[in-house]
Parts: C-alpha cells; sequence; structure tokens
C-alpha cells in the first residue's frame, strides 16, 4: 500500500466547521498517510495542531504564505 | 458497522457531556458547537436532551426556537455573514463523528411528547437522571446549557 497525501481545504469554513472537516478526513486517511489541511482563519491554525495532539498524531509540517496557511498532520 | 469515530491515537477516553435544557436557538447554537468541537478533538461526546431543549429534536423544530436579546432576521443575517453553519449541518456532523444523544423520558411525559413526534434517527437512547449521571460520572467536561 502506498501512503498518500489527502487534502482537506477549510478557508471558508468558521467555528467549529475546520475542526471537524480535520477530523473527517483524519478518519477517512490510513495509517500512514499525511493529511494537508489548508485555510486562513488564523484561530484555525492555532487550533488544528491541537486535533492533532488530542488524538496522538504528529504536525510534521507548517507553512504560511500571503495570509493563507498549510498544516500536515500524519496519520 | 465502521466505527465513525475511530481511535487514532492514545488520547480517545475522555468524554464531554452536555445537559442540552434551552430549546433557545442560540444556545442550541453554543450545545452542538461544543459537541462537534469535543468530538473533533478526539473526546467522546454526549447531549442529554431535556426540557424546552427536548423539544427542538421534534420533527422540524430544530431552528425553530427562540433567540435571546436579537431578533431573528438579524440573528439570521449576523451568522450567514460569519459562514457559520446552520444547526441541521452542526447536528449531522454530531452524529457522522459518533456522537450520541439521549432522549429525557421524564420529560416526554411531563409534556406528552411522544417518541412519534421525535426525530427518532437522531437519539441513541431514551433515559432518565441515572442514564445522565452515568454518562457524566465518567467525563471530564460536564456543561449545563
Amino acid at each position: 500500500m502506498v501512503n498518500k497525501i489527502v487534502k482537506v481545504d477549510v478557508t471558508d469554513k468558521t467555528c467549529p466547521g475546520p475542526l471537524v472537516e480535520v477530523r473527517k478526513t483524519l478518519n477517512k486517511a490510513s495509517p500512514g498517510d499525511i493529511v494537508e489541511v489548508t485555510g486562513k482563519h488564523s484561530v484555525s491554525k492555532k487550533e488544528i495542531p491541537m486535533v492533532a495532539e488530542g488524538m496522538g498524531l504528529e504536525v510534521i509540517d507548517t507553512q504560511e504564505k500571503d495570509g493563507k496557511w498549510k498544516i500536515q498532520i500524519q496519520r | 458497522m465502521e466505527n465513525p469515530n475511530p481511535k487514532i491515537g492514545e488520547k480517545m477516553d475522555d468524554k464531554t457531556t452536555i445537559i442540552v435544557h434551552s430549546g433557545d436557538t442560540d444556545k442550541l447554537y453554543s450545545a452542538l458547537i461544543i459537541g462537534d468541537g469535543a468530538l473533533a478533538m478526539g473526546m467522546e461526546s454526549t447531549m442529554f436532551f431535556t426540557f424546552w431543549g427536548l423539544e427542538r429534536l421534534k420533527k422540524d423544530e430544530l431552528d425553530k426556537g427562540p433567540i435571546s436579546k436579537m431578533s431573528r432576521s438579524m440573528f439570521d443575517s449576523q451568522l450567514q455573514k460569519a459562514n457559520v453553519d446552520t444547526l441541521e449541518k452542526l447536528i449531522t456532523d454530531y452524529k457522522e463523528l459518533g456522537g450520541k444523544i439521549i432522549a429525557c423520558e421524564m420529560t416526554m411525559e411531563i409534556m406528552g411528547i411522544k417518541k412519534e413526534e421525535l426525530n427518532q434517527e437522531l437519539i441513541d437512547e431514551y433515559g432518565a437522571i441515572g442514564t445522565y449521571i452515568h454518562e457524566a460520572r465518567e467525563s471530564k467536561i460536564n456543561l449545563f446549557i
């Protein structure tokens, strides 16, 4: 089985939407996959790593450019 | 059936329990946002609908509650502007992530509410105070809304 990158965009979502969508995506992804979340809200950028932590998963990369951010979580 | 909220990491045994006593629309938003947030963060969640809160589980009554301190048109337009999900979407997400809903049987008796009047597909269990305490005693977060 090949590990893949599963993308989810939460740009237009408001609380608790981004957290819920990240959680749903983590549920659908297979162990070993990387879940890549993109968005704009700064509060979600702060809280999405908390979702990962709550599930004992690790954030492996965070990037931000022109007000848009990208977070990668190792499933 | 596939578990809608599978255990992924190690910290999955925490639980949030919410008593939904108010049937006000704005309070129902708070309750469902907290419930959805708890599930998203890897906790379990149980919502116990009682008194005016239970009225909102009647068919087509979810978003029919009163709104405190604001007109409905203003409330709706403010939420729409901020792109907040509808109550319908919030409760659908809640169920999809494995959230549990208990309907208070005592309220059903007092208010003469029959099972057939309720949105039964949303309700996991019918119970009274014993069922609630049984859930709440092992919960880290307990709220009354």
